[in-house]
């Protein structure tokens, strides 16, 4: 367990709903949610969902708070915003899955090897590294994230699109070199550690 | 009443001159219908057309037939108060439904002129009503229940000029709202609990000079009529009162459902209470920290929704209430928020199915959420009382087996009205005390104990009571309206509801009873016949005794005279007319409206030969419901058979068998009927009319068969206002029916 979440738990005990109202984005919407069970229609994914948002509240509020951070539910989410458009009580409810999920993730608490997960992941890290996303590199970073074998096996299934996009100057190889980057790629990375910093602060997570 | 001189006025306006044959219908009033004068006008109901009529009765003119459009349309042009007036439908029923063309010519000028016969032989028959003869009439209006709705209606009523007279059996004003802690919002924007302002309200009653309050006293009996209720009050001292007065409002409200009725849901252990308890316990914190009867403070509730309610699908064995009561949701959040007001910390548990808030309960059920309470959709399966309470239950969300802790359980438990004696149940006892059962001539005394008006009526002590053991009320039509004519039901004692509702209930109550009082002073009926001046009278010398009158009447207005003959109370009549069809004798007849208004219609149709080929159909159609829905097939030209003569009846109730037979017996191929819907959600304006009606024609199978006529002559249709294309269709379809079946023997 990790140091995050063993303070978390001693902080809120039995109060998971007011955990996630503090600590999660759009946290404190949760307690409006009326059970009506739109979301979980409305949603193109719903059958692949362990959970759907509906009953992610329902859990919330029962407190059932391993259950619901330890799933993968939240990340099986594709920002459609279905439920957001059509939610009678308009939650955020996009949003608060996000929220979800990333709260699990520092704590430590979400699903390895979830695939969602290890794309936000290799994203983050990858657009944050310059400013820009350097499409090559991390395409070919999703390619290796489980090996190298599996990686040479991925590239080659590809390479019938990336042969096609170097043609149509879509894609350049140079840029596995690094790329072109912005100009004050430091300064990108203080404001992102300020805004981490404040966020964590605000959510208690300092 | 002078010698009756009769006229017929022909309007040709409205095309009726360009495709009717005019000088033919002239023909038919004057030789068929004997009418001493017959004019025609180009625009009868403009200035100078109705100058004309009114000349005419200046001149002597007693009886006029108006041979022009529906009975429905230009009324008030068509008002000539004092003499006798029938209308023949020309424009609704036959140039606007008649099929357009020249081949339709024969057919449409014979259907025009049949009702110029028919409005001609029906005006002969009426008497011009003289109004009922007052006995007494009282304004003053009785208000039984001194609880939110009967302080809303009696306010209502005394703010509108009318004198109160309020009977409360507890010892203060305000009923069950009197102790409550506060109210579910009324008014914007709907988020926290008001004030109930029943104190307010006690005050204003109490300062109110047209408003005379008994309090501690009950009505022991009630006797009369409307306008001439003569009422006994006694107070708890056994000293009695006499008032006069001229209609009743019943708001006798509610009582909580018995919680020790609900073990399953741990009713009767200690710390499991319903909202009444809650209440009570609120009200002794004042406004600081609730506590347990036990003096622990409450930091844990569960309110458990639908306790005892909505049958199998609320919480509870399912063998309480079947209905939902609609309060209890908006009553348990604004309970919640007693706890979350006090103290944020509390944890406050609301366990549902089906929330439901009513009326803008919606902003206050998300007032709630924003306070804190939780609301968890759970099926309760047992409840455990005593020092720390525990309630197991499914969470249907979820679905799984799981149970919460709390200090205190609060039951959500449904209402039950206050409505007096089953009317059933009394009627049964009644026929075997009748019968000389001396256990059940105890049982009526015992039962009457628990009457609330102890109505001297021959059908029992109390109003009918709809389902579930609700006061009367014509739900679906006339809400206000029951089947004691000048006594209303208002608030929860007709039907389940918030105090909001029972405040509106109660206005529109006292409404009622102010009509009815004005209605009767000036001898008129009640709703929905509030302008008829005619009332029920019986040939006694013919009558032999058959009762059915007195039984059928849904009003209950007839009684039994010392000599076992009908004796009407026409105040209580509404003038349906039902006792009229009932009557196997046909002594009972209407002013203006009676066996031989209608009988003389039939009789004036000329029903074609066994060589012509055509047949004739007689339609009897309610003029509440089916007599519209034609008239707006005419207006939208949807056109229907010609064979058909369409005589609109006040009720099928009033429909006597003889019609039917004389018209079967003269040559007629078939009768039609159309009336309201019955059964237990009736739109019968009668509330029984319809119902007697079909259990009636249900037996004139036998009737037909000794005639030797198929029973697919007679037929009845339930029909509503908005049928218009149906009823056209139902006629068209019929008539295809009969040529198939073959023309009536009868004519041969």
């Amino acid at each position: 367990m990790s140091d995050l979440n063993t303070q978390a738990v001693m902080r809120y005990k039995n109060s998971f709903l007011k955990e996630v109202e503090e600590r999660v984005e759009d946290g404190y919407w949760v307690k409006m949610c009326m059970q009506c069970g739109v979301c979980a229609g409305s949603c193109p994914f719903g059958p692949h969902w362990e959970h759907s948002p509906q009953k992610i509240f329902m859990m919330i509020r029962a407190g059932k708070r391993d259950e619901v951070l330890k799933t993968d539910s939240m990340w099986m989410c594709t920002s459609c915003y279905n439920c957001i458009a059509r939610c009678p009580r308009k939650l955020p409810i996009t949003h608060i899955m996000h929220g979800l999920a990333n709260y699990s993730y520092r704590l430590g608490l979400s699903p390895k090897g979830q695939p969602n997960q290890a794309i936000a992941r290799l994203f983050w890290n990858n657009a944050i590294k310059s400013g820009r996303v350097n499409e090559l590199t991390f395409s070919l970073a999703m390619y290796f994230k489980d090996g190298i074998v599996q990686g040479i096996k991925n590239s080659l299934a590809m390479q019938g699109i990336g042969l096609g996009l170097m043609k149509a100057k879509r894609l350049n190889p140079m840029e596995i070199l690094g790329g072109h980057t912005c100009k004050d790629k430091g300064s990108i990375h203080k404001m992102i550690a300020k805004a981490r910093e404040i966020e964590d602060r605000r959510r208690g997570l300092a | 009443m002078a010698e009756m001189k009769t006229a017929a006025y022909i309007c040709t306006g409205c095309g009726i001159g360009d495709v009717l044959d005019v000088k033919g219908l002239e023909g038919a009033a004057k030789k068929d219908g004997k009418m001493a004068e017959v004019k025609t006008h180009a625009f009868l109901c403009n200035a100078e057309g109705v100058q004309m009529i009114k000349d005419d009765i200046a001149g002597g003119v007693t009886h006029l037939c108006i041979a022009a459009c529906s009975r429905r349309a230009k009324t008030e042009a068509f008002s000539f108060p004092g003499v006798g007036i029938s209308r023949a439908n020309l424009r609704e029923g036959v140039i606007w439904v008649v099929a357009e063309g020249s081949d339709h010519d024969e057919v449409r000028q014979e259907m025009a002129e049949d009702y110029v016969r028919m409005g001609c032989a029906e005006v002969k028959k009426i008497v011009v009503p003289g109004g009922n003869v007052k006995q007494s009439s009282s304004k003053r209006i009785l208000v039984v229940g001194g609880g939110i709705s009967g302080m809303t209606a009696a306010l209502a009523a005394a703010d509108a000029g009318y004198e109160v007279v309020i009977v409360e059996k507890a010892n203060a004003l305000g009923g069950f709202a009197r102790n409550l802690v506060k109210r579910v919002p009324f008014s914007g924007p709907y988020a926290e609990p008001q004030p109930t302002g029943i104190a307010e309200m006690a005050a204003k009653i109490g300062a109110n000079p047209r408003i005379k309050v008994h309090l501690s006293s009950t009505v022991t009996e009630t006797a009369g009529a409307p306008g001439r209720f003569n009422i006994k009050v006694a107070q708890e001292s056994g000293a009695v009162t006499e008032e006069l007065v001229g209609a009743i409002v019943q708001a006798t409200g509610f009582t909580p459902y018995d919680i020790n009725k609900l073990t399953e849901l741990g009713g009767g252990q200690a710390n499991v209470v319903d909202q009444a308890g809650l209440e009570a316990m609120a009200m002794a914190a004042n406004g600081g920290a609730i506590k347990r009867a036990d003096g622990k403070e409450i930091k844990s509730v569960v309110f458990v929704q639908c306790a005892g309610q909505r049958g199998s699908g609320g919480n509870g064995n399912g063998t309480h209430l079947e209905y939902c009561s609609g309060h209890c949701c908006a009553t348990s959040i604004k309970q919640a928020m007693y706890f979350k007001d006090a103290n944020p910390d509390v944890d406050t548990v609301v366990m549902y199915s089906d929330l439901r808030v009513p009326g803008m309960g919606e902003d206050f059920y998300r007032s709630a959420q924003q306070k804190g309470v939780i609301f968890t959709k759970g099926k309760v399966a047992k409840v455990a009382g005593g020092a720390s309470c525990k309630v197991d239950f499914n969470d249907l969300i979820l679905n799984e087996d799981t149970s919460v802790d709390a200090d205190l359980v609060v039951l959500a438990t449904g209402q039950v009205p206050n409505a007096g004696v089953n009317l059933d149940d009394w009627s049964a006892v009644v026929t075997l005390a009748d019968g000389g059962d001396e256990a059940a001539k105890a049982k009526t005394v015992e039962m009457k104990k628990g009457s609330v008006l102890n109505l001297e009526y021959r059908q029992g002590p109390d109003m009918p009571q709809f389902k579930y053991g609700f006061a009367d009320s014509h739900f679906i039509c006339f809400p206000y309206e029951t089947r004691r004519t000048g006594i209303y039901a208002a608030g929860p004692v007709r039907r389940p509801m918030d105090m909001m509702q029972a405040q509106e209930d109660a206005t529109g109550a006292a409404l009622k009873a102010i009509q009815a009082v004005e209605n009767a002073e000036k001898g008129r009926a009640a709703h929905p016949r509030a302008w008829d001046l005619s009332f029920p009278t019986a040939r006694l010398e013919g009558c032999t005794q058959c009762k059915r009158c007195t039984v059928e009447c849904p009003f209950g207005a007839i009684d039994e005279d010392e000599k076992r003959f009908p004796k009407f109370n026409e105040e209580r009549c509404r003038r349906c007319g039902t006792c009229m069809g009932a009557c196997p004798v046909r002594v009972i007849s209407f002013e203006n409206y009676s066996v031989d208004t209608v009988g003389n219609q039939i009789k004036a149709v000329n029903v074609p030969d066994q060589f012509e080929e055509r047949p004739r159909l007689l339609l009897l159609a309610c003029e509440n419901d089916a007599y519209p829905a034609l008239d707006m097939a005419g207006i939208q030209r949807l056109s229907y058979s010609a064979y058909i003569r369409a005589i609109p009846v006040r009720c099928l109730g009033s429909v006597n068998t003889i019609w039917i037979t004389d018209a079967l017996s003269a040559g007629y191929d078939g009768v039609m009927m159309m009336g309201c819907k019955k059964g237990d959600d009736y739109q019968c304006h009668f509330v029984k009319g319809s119902e007697l009606a079909s259990y009636r024609m249900s037996k004139i199978g036998d009737t037909l068969k000794q005639m030797g006529l198929e029973e697919e002559r007679v037929i009845t249709h339930e029909v509503a206002i908005t049928d218009h294309e149906r009823v056209a269709k139902l006629i068209n379809d019929y008539a295809t029916q009969i040529v198939e079946i073959g023309l009536s023997p009868m004519k041969f």
